[in-house]
């Protein structure tokens, strides 16, 4: 089987302090849904291989909430939210929050789109309450997604 | 967070109008005068907004005799785009292993067993 490569695309909004993330995938938009709403799944992809993941608590429906955590040489790193709406194979709402910086939550909202061919593309937003933090989200490097170009900035920065 | 300079870069153009005019810069370096030009603004405000890029190191000011033509600072743009891409990279790695994972799934769940609640 070949293996396509859908590179993930980022945006960073200029209206607001978003990031987009937009990313396609070779498989149907129920089993990509499902990888998102099965924690067993969900503990397999969601951090990097360095890292050892724990699923604390994952109740991905309307109303419930998630709690896991990234361990590293000991150190544990706990984010936990909760899910606003969940729509199976539409629609996934929750906030995020890194517990070290319990104040801080970020809006997410993962919409998942049917494409042809059993194809699915995966449209995901994070926002925050100011533009200082998402950039302070980006900066951290935390495992939380990505950030997005201004748009005039990626035409300029082909530029120059 | 605001001592790192890209978060310094990114609330610097956080501002539609001080984008524009970087925009205006990465064609070629102009005075306040010629940058206020196309906007309904004071020569007072533009010069407000460029101090604020200045001060982002987005921009810097040199002195030709009266003029004191604003310049882009290409390797700040260089930065952010290795920071970018950085942050891409990560959830690029992250939807890797989920095309993997997406790879080996069954395309039903696992039915479970009826006397004991566990999956098969």
């Amino acid at each position: 089987m070949t293996v396509t490569k859908h590179e993930t695309e980022i945006r960073i909004d200029t209206e607001v302090p978003m990031v987009h993330i937009i990313r396609e995938f070779d498989a149907p938009v129920e089993k990509v849904f499902r990888a998102h709403t099965d924690p067993e799944l969900f503990a397999k992809w969601m951090g990097p291989r360095y890292l050892e993941a724990r699923v604390d608590e994952f109740d991905s429906t309307t109303g419930g909430k998630y709690r896991y955590a990234m361990i590293a040489d000991g150190e544990e790193y706990v984010f936990y939210g909760s899910f606003h709406e969940v729509r199976p194979g539409e629609l996934i709402v929750q906030t995020f929050t890194w517990e070290g910086m319990p104040d801080g939550v970020s809006l997410d909202k993962l919409r998942f789109e049917e494409l042809p061919g059993g194809r699915t593309r995966l449209v995901s937003t994070s926002l925050v309450d100011s533009f200082a933090d998402r950039d302070a989200f980006v900066a951290s490097g935390m495992e939380t997604g990505v950030i997005e170009g201004y748009e005039k900035l990626d035409e300029l920065l082909t530029t120059i | 967070m605001s001592a790192d300079p890209l978060s310094q870069v990114f609330s610097a153009l956080a501002d539609p109008t001080r984008r524009d005019i970087v925009a205006r810069l990465a064609v070629g370096d102009a005075t306040v005068n010629e940058l206020a030009e196309p906007y309904d603004v004071t020569l007072q405000a533009v010069s407000k907004h460029l101090k604020v890029l200045e001060g982002a190191g987005v921009v810097t000011r040199s002195r030709e005799g009266q003029r004191r033509p604003a310049h882009l600072d290409a390797e700040v743009f260089d930065l952010m785009t290795k920071w970018i891409e950085r942050y891409r990279q990560q959830a690029e790695e992250r939807y890797r292993r989920l095309d993997a994972l997406l790879e080996a799934m069954p395309d039903e769940p696992a039915p479970k067993d009826e006397t004991t609640g566990e999956r098969k």
